[in-house]
């Protein structure tokens, strides 16, 4: 973090240079659908920053908001039906909503970078895996061919895929899970972005697999200090990799912390009830501890906090009076009236 | 971490695509080279292609040289085909024939996908009030029945049209593509939508791909088969509809020399000499035949559930 060179700019024109080492600011998002049914609000007031060299772990429910979060910094929601109505995304103090497309555009793949879930899907089954890595060379560094399609090698060794050479050429169906996530790596780190957003890279893989690409995301996170936002609904994949951890609940930010303090003490009854939900080897015959009922429909948000009728330890405030995020601990933020409680709990 | 990647190689490729790459175009052409259909149309249509080129390679007699004290004599009386009304050798305009059939087909094929398939790839890519108005515009053309449209739009061409041979053939392959392009259209703003979606279309968004390159080089590349196999069969479909116009006198028209000419000047003498509308009649119905077979197999080996 206390490295705050220039970073050399892949567009030649802007240069981005990361103040007081934030590279990500994301302030006060909002996110809203516009469909036939109504308005949907998939994200309410979400803040958070990201430092050079930090890994943020965004984590949610199906439906809290974690991906359209993602899609919102990267720049790809569809608008419509998807309205941006507030807010500000600043990346190294240029706000990326108000950029031009063009600036926008050329800020992805060299600067802001994305991981995502289904590997398979996100690879054009109708070219070679190396072509699609050298045409980031050829789009955003005006690369001839064969000089880019070394390059392309010389990442799939870096991303610890096997006999990189002879399997440039190969199609994406050719490899499995596993070598296909690493493949999509190989991708987004290929212009060596600041900042990579993981979009749940590891649910579509199954465990042994899981472990390696994240160790290879935390390699490569270390090797080249980028700022790493992991986007996941599994705690167990985050509590190695990541610094911090902000839980995500119906579009709103409930609970930021180190990823230690969250994990011995949540200040959220949600994170609480995501923690005592994992299975457990010595509860072996006993019902599973499961968070009761549904998340809400972001058409309509329950009044007040939108955990409350799921929550445990709800009264009548929670019902009325929504909770701000504020500081519940040295670094810790909660969006509970009664966060000291839960964390004495 | 060295050896946790060594245990996720023993995930080998299948042993039958091992060293050789697979892509589609590869393994379409694969499982054409099987098909005994591909191989009979690729034949006949190659004869077909040959005819249209060089006539001169199938005959020396000229198409235009009527010998009148033979006409309407038998196919074996001094020529293979026989000769009709005015004389002309029926086996030479046969093979001559067969350059308008082909031009016309080949031209409104080409003129339909790049009309078609810019239009459909623009309401798919663009979606919204492009599409809508891409769309309904479509959907006016798409309402005219070909017949009826192509006579109002070549009766109502200046004769400027009517001057050379090119000229003619241009003026029908006009009318087919004006009539044709919506299905194609439609055709290709489906594929289009349905391949936009995908992830890799957004995953080239996130990094950075421009419109033009995602539609370029991801959406494109794999929203072209359905329209490759409808424009192949419709090549065929194009050769007949030019041979109906001309049939009805509003399609070619002298000097040029077409199939359905032919069998129009035939029909006076059906019960008497039905020699002469049966070659023209048989030599359309092959080429007719050798596209829509080809169409068949090149759809055979585009679609993966076919294998």
């Amino acid at each position: 973090m206390t490295d705050t060179t220039t970073r050399p700019s892949a567009s030649g024109e802007t240069e981005y240079v990361p103040q007081d080492g934030k590279l990500l600011e994301v302030e006060d998002l909002h996110v809203e659908f516009h469909t036939a049914d109504g308005v949907a609000k998939a994200i309410n007031g979400v803040s958070f920053d990201l430092h050079q060299g930090e890994s943020l772990a965004i984590l949610g429910e199906s439906g809290s908001g974690k991906s359209v979060t993602a899609q919102a910094i990267m720049g790809i929601l569809d608008m419509p039906p998807a309205v941006i109505p507030g807010g500000h995304i600043r990346y190294c103090g240029q706000d990326l909503l108000t950029m031009p497309e063009e600036q926008r555009r050329k800020t992805r793949g060299p600067e802001v970078s994305m991981i995502f879930q289904d590997a398979l899907s996100a690879l054009n089954p109708v070219f070679p895996v190396g072509w699609q890595i050298a045409e980031m060379f050829r789009i955003h560094r005006d690369m001839n061919k064969s000089d880019a399609l070394e390059q392309a090698v010389r990442l799939m060794e870096r991303v610890q895929i096997p006999g990189a050479k002879d399997r440039v050429k190969a199609y994406p169906h050719q490899f499995s899970g596993g070598m296909r996530q690493r493949i999509m790596i190989a991708v987004a780190i290929a212009l060596d972005p600041a900042v990579l957003i993981a979009d749940e890279p590891t649910t579509a893989l199954d465990v042994t697999v899981q472990a390696q690409i994240m160790s290879l995301l935390e390699e490569l996170q270390e090797e080249r200090q980028m700022g790493l936002i992991l986007i996941t609904h599994d705690l167990g994949v985050v509590a190695d990799v990541a610094d911090r951890i902000a839980v995500m609940y119906a579009g709103r930010l409930v609970e930021k912390a180190d990823v230690h303090d969250l994990y011995a003490s949540p200040a959220h009854p949600y994170t609480r009830g995501l923690l005592e939900s994992i299975p457990r080897l010595d509860q072996k015959g006993q019902t599973l501890a499961a968070i009761g009922g549904l998340p809400p429909n972001l058409m309509r948000i329950p009044d007040g906090c939108a955990f409350n009728p799921r929550c445990r330890m709800a009264q009548d405030r929670c019902r009325t009076e929504v909770p701000e995020l504020r500081e519940v601990a040295p670094g810790r933020l909660s969006a509970c009236h009664f966060a000291e409680e839960v964390i004495d709990a | 971490m060295t050896e946790q990647s060594v245990v996720e190689e023993t995930h080998v490729q299948d042993p039958h695509d091992a060293g050789e790459e697979r892509s589609l175009a590869s393994d379409a052409w694969r499982a054409m080279r099987k098909n005994p259909l591909f191989w009979i149309s690729a034949v006949m249509i190659t004869v077909f292609v040959l005819m249209a080129a060089f006539p001169s390679l199938f005959t020396s007699t000229s198409p235009n040289q009527p010998v009148l004290a033979e006409a309407r004599s038998l196919p074996g009386d001094g020529t293979w085909f026989g000769r009709d009304f005015q004389g002309y050798d029926i086996y030479a305009r046969c093979i001559y024939g067969a350059r308008a059939s082909i031009l016309v087909g080949l031209f409104t094929t080409i003129g339909t996908v790049l009309v078609g398939g810019v239009i459909g790839v623009m309401s798919g890519y663009l979606g919204g009030w492009v599409d809508s108005l891409l769309s309904r515009i479509g959907d006016v053309f798409f309402a005219i029945p070909l017949l009826l449209g192509a006579i109002i739009f070549l009766v109502s061409l200046p004769g400027f049209f009517d001057s050379n041979y090119l000229l003619i053939v241009l003026k029908v392959v006009l009318a087919l593509v004006v009539l044709g392009w919506p299905s194609l259209a439609r055709l290709m703003r489906s594929s289009v939508i349905q391949v936009k979606p995908n992830d890799y279309v957004q995953a080239a968004r996130a990094l950075g791909a421009s419109p033009a390159r995602v539609i370029g080089s991801h959406i494109l590349p794999n929203a072209l088969a359905p329209m490759i196999v409808v424009a192949t069969i419709n090549l065929g479909a194009y050769i007949a509809a030019e041979a109906t116009l001309s049939f009805l006198g509003i399609g070619l028209q002298y000097p040029a020399i077409s199939w359905g000419i032919d069998i129009s000047s035939a029909i006076i003498g059906l019960r008497t000499t039905p020699h002469m509308l049966f070659f023209p009649g048989l030599f359309l119905s092959l080429a007719v035949l050798a596209f829509i077979m080809l169409g068949d197999a090149v759809r055979d080996a585009l679609d993966p559930k076919s294998r």
